[in-house]
C-alpha cells in the first residue's frame, strides 16, 4: 500500500520547494517569515486534514474497535458492560452449527462465482468485444442491473419467483415444467436460487470491466498470432487471456470480497431461511446482533467477518496482485 | 513487391473468422439483453395489469392496460418520502465525502510533512472496511451518539466510508498537476489555499466527478445501514421502502410491481443521463 504512495510521491511535484524558494526571495526578514510559514502550514494542514480524519477515525475505525471490546462481554445492549466472558462469544460462534453453515454458504457463493461467473463473463466479454451494431446500447443494457440497488433486485426476483410466477411459467413454456422447484422454500435449492440472482445483478459489472481490459489489448496481436498459424482459440488462450490477467485478478478480488459479505439480497429474499439454509455470515451477524438483541455476540461475528476479509485481502495482495500495477489494492473500490 | 502480395493473402483468414464469430456474438448479445431486460419489463409492464391478470398468466401482456397501480403509487406520500430521504442522504454523504476528501487529497499530495505516508496508509486501510461488515458496531456507536432516526446518522458514516476511495483516487490526480502551474499561481500572489480553490479544484473536475458518482451511487443503493438506523417508516430511504412495501402488500402483486417500477426510475434515469461517467467511474476506479 505504501508503494503507491511513494510512486505518486516521486511523480508528484516538490510542493514544498515551491513555497520555500519563491516567496522568500521577495521578502527581507527570512527567519520570521519561515517560522510563521511553518505555523501557517501546520494550521492549513489541520484545516485540510482535520475533518476527514475526524470522520474516518470516528466512524470507520472507532466502531470496529468498540465492537472488539463489546465482543468480550455478555451484554444485552442496555446498561453497563459488567459480565466479562473473554473469548466465549467467539467460541460459541465457531462451535455453533448455524454459523458454520453460514461460512460454508459464503464459501459456496465464492466458489460458484469463480467457477460460473468468471468463465461466463470472460466468454461474453470476448464475444462482445467485436464491432457489433448497437454496441453502446448493449453496454448500457448489460450494466443496468448493476446500477439498481440490491434491494430492488431482490424484490424483482421475489416477485418473479413466486410459485406459478413468471419463472415457473417460462420453464413450462419451454417444456421444462418438471424442473420447477420451490425456488425459495426448498432448503436444497434456495442458496443456488440466490446465486442466480446475484449473478444477474453483478455479471454486467464483470463484463464491462473485462471489456475495458480488452480495449488495452491491441488487435494487431491477434492478427500476428493468426499469421503465425494460431487458431482463434489458441490466440485467445495464449495471447489475449494472459494480457487480461490483471483485470481478471482484480475481478476475482472484488468478487471474493463481495461474496464474503453478501447481505441485502439474502435478507430481503429469505432472511437466511428457510431453516437457516441460506444464512450468510453477514445475515447471521444482523440476525443475532440486531434482531435477537445479542449485540455483544453479533459484534464477535462482525470481528470474525472482518478478520476473514482482512486476511484474504492482505494475502491476495501479497501473492496475486503483487505483480500487477503498483499498489493495485489501493486503487480498489471497497 | 512481396509485401503487396502478402496483404491479400493475409486478409482472407482474418475476414473469414469474424463472420462466424460475429453471428455468434449477436446471438450472445440477444440472449444477454433478454436475460437482463425481461425481469425489468416484467416489473414495468406488470404494473399496468390487475392481480387477476397476473395470476392467470404471469408472462402475459396487460389486457386492458390499467393505470390504477401507478396512480396509487405516485399519489402515495410514502413514495415521495422515501425518495426525498434518499436524495437528502445521498447528497449530504456525497458533499461531505467529496469536500473533505478533496481537502485531504490536496494536503496529502501537495504538502510535505512528517507522517504523510503513514496518514495516507491509514486511509487506504479503510478500503478493507466495508460498511456492511461494520454496520452492527456502527449501529451501536450511532445509538450512543444519539444519531439514530437521523439523516446525519446515515449520511455521516456513508461519507466516512467513501473517504478512502475518494482520497485514493484524488491524491494521484492532484499530484499529477504540474508544479509549474502552482509556481505561476504563487507568483501571481495566490496563497496555497487560493491555488487549491481557484486552480487545483477546477483542474481536478474529472476525478471529482468520478468520486462524486461513486459516493452517490453507493449511498443511493445502501440498504443495511438505513435498515438499522431507521425504525420510523417516514424516515426510510428508497431501497428500504421498496423492501418494506413488498412485505406490506405481499398480497397485492400488481401494486408492488408498480411501486418497484417507479422506484427504478431515478437510478435508471440517472444512469441513462450519466452513463459514461458512471461506467467510467465505477470501472475506472477499480482499474486505477
Amino acid at each position: 500500500m505504501s508503494e503507491a504512495g511513494t510512486v505518486t510521491d516521486r511523480s508528484g511535484p516538490p510542493a514544498d520547494g515551491v513555497t520555500d524558494s519563491a516567496p522568500t526571495a521577495g521578502r527581507t526578514g527570512v527567519r520570521p517569515a519561515r517560522r510563521s510559514r511553518g505555523a501557517r502550514q501546520r494550521l492549513e494542514l489541520v484545516v485540510l486534514l482535520g475533518p476527514s480524519l475526524v470522520l474516518f477515525v470516528g466512524f470507520v475505525l472507532a466502531p470496529m474497535v468498540i465492537a472488539a471490546y463489546y465482543s468480550l462481554y455478555n451484554w444485552s445492549g442496555f446498561g453497563p458492560l459488567t459480565d466479562f466472558i473473554g473469548i466465549q462469544n467467539y467460541k460459541d460462534a465457531f462451535n455453533g452449527p448455524v454459523f458454520q453453515h453460514a461460512i460454508v454458504h459464503n464459501l459456496i457463493i465464492v466458489g460458484l462465482s469463480l467457477v460460473v461467473q468468471l468463465p461466463i463473463s470472460i466468454a461474453l466479454a470476448l464475444l462482445l468485444n467485436r464491432r457489433l451494431r448497437g454496441r453502446s446500447f448493449l453496454r448500457l443494457v448489460v450494466f443496468a442491473p448493476y446500477v439498481l440497488s440490491e434491494a430492488i433486485t431482490a424484490v424483482i426476483w421475489l416477485l418473479m419467483l413466486q410459485p406459478d410466477g413468471l419463472v415457473d411459467q417460462m420453464f413450462k413454456s419451454v417444456g421444462l415444467g418438471g424442473a420447477i422447484q420451490q425456488w425459495l422454500a426448498n432448503t436444497n435449492v434456495v442458496l443456488y436460487t440466490l446465486f442466480v440472482v446475484l449473478t444477474w445483478k453483478f455479471i454486467g459489472f464483470g463484463i464491462i470491466l473485462l471489456l475495458a481490459g480488452l480495449q488495452g489489448v491491441p488487435p494487431e496481436l491477434r492478427e500476428a498470432a493468426a499469421l503465425d498459424g494460431a487458431t482463434p482459440w489458441q490466440s485467445t488462450r495464449h495471447v489475449i487471456l494472459p494480457l487480461l490477467g490483471p483485470t481478471i485478478r482484480i475481478w476475482i478480488f472484488l468478487s471474493v470480497i463481495g461474496s464474503l459479505q453478501v447481505f441485502d439480497i439474502v435478507w430481503i429474499m429469505t432472511l437466511g431461511g428457510p431453516a437457516d439454509s441460506s444464512t450468510t455470515m453477514a445475515s447471521y451477524m444482523i440476525d443475532h446482533g440486531f434482531k435477537r438483541l445479542e449485540p455483544s455476540y453479533g459484534s464477535a461475528v462482525a470481528v470474525i467477518l472482518f478478520a476473514i476479509c482482512f486476511v484474504f485481502a492482505l494475502a491476495y495482495q501479497r501473492f496475486a496482485l503483487r505483480r500487477d500495477t503498483d499498489g493495485a489494492l489501493t486503487r480498489m473500490v471497497g | 513487391m512481396s509485401a503487396g502480395v502478402a496483404t491479400p493473402v493475409r486478409v482472407q483468414p482474418v475476414r473469414k473468422r469474424p463472420t462466424a464469430g460475429t453471428s455468434l456474438a449477436y446471438l450472445a448479445a440477444i440472449v444477454v439483453i433478454g436475460i437482463t431486460v425481461v425481469p425489468l419489463l416484467f416489473v414495468v409492464v406488470g404494473g399496468f395489469r390487475t392481480n387477476a391478470q397476473i395470476n392467470n398468466d404471469p408472462a402475459g401482456l396487460p389486457h386492458p392496460w390499467i393505470l390504477d397501480n401507478y396512480i396509487s403509487v405516485i399519489t402515495n406520500s410514502a413514495f415521495w418520502d422515501f425518495l426525498r430521504n434518499s436524495v437528502e442522504i445521498a447528497v449530504l454523504a456525497t458533499a461531505l465525502a467529496v469536500a473533505f476528501g478533496a481537502m485531504a487529497g490536496f494536503a496529502l499530495s501537495r504538502y510535505r510533512f512528517r507522517g504523510r505516508e503513514a496518514l495516507y496508509g491509514l486511509f487506504t486501510v479503510g478500503l478493507l472496511f466495508p460498511l456492511s461488515v461494520a454496520a452492527l458496531p456502527l449501529f451501536l456507536w450511532l445509538r450512543d451518539l444519539g444519531l439514530l432516526e437521523s439523516t446525519w446518522g446515515v449520511a455521516i458514516p456513508e461519507a466516512a466510508f467513501s473517504l478512502p476511495v475518494t482520497i485514493v483516487i484524488l491524491r494521484p490526480f492532484m499530484a499529477a498537476v504540474p508544479s509549474e502551474i502552482e509556481d505561476a499561481a504563487v507568483l501571481d500572489g495566490a496563497t496555497r489555499l487560493g491555488f487549491f480553490w481557484r486552480i487545483l479544484l477546477p483542474l481536478s473536475m474529472p476525478a471529482l466527478t468520478t468520486v462524486a458518482v461513486l459516493a452517490f451511487v453507493t449511498s443511493w443503493n445502501a440498504y443495511l445501514l438505513p435498515l438499522l438506523v431507521f425504525n420510523d417508516p417516514t424516515h426510510f430511504t428508497l431501497p428500504l421502502g421498496v423492501a418494506t412495501f413488498q412485505t406490506q402488500y405481499s398480497q397485492d402483486t400488481a401494486k408492488v410491481l408498480a411501486f418497484t417500477a417507479v422506484s427504478m426510475v431515478p437510478a435508471l434515469g440517472f444512469f441513462l443521463i450519466a452513463e459514461r461517467r458512471i461506467v467510467g467511474g465505477l470501472t475506472g476506479a477499480v482499474k486505477g
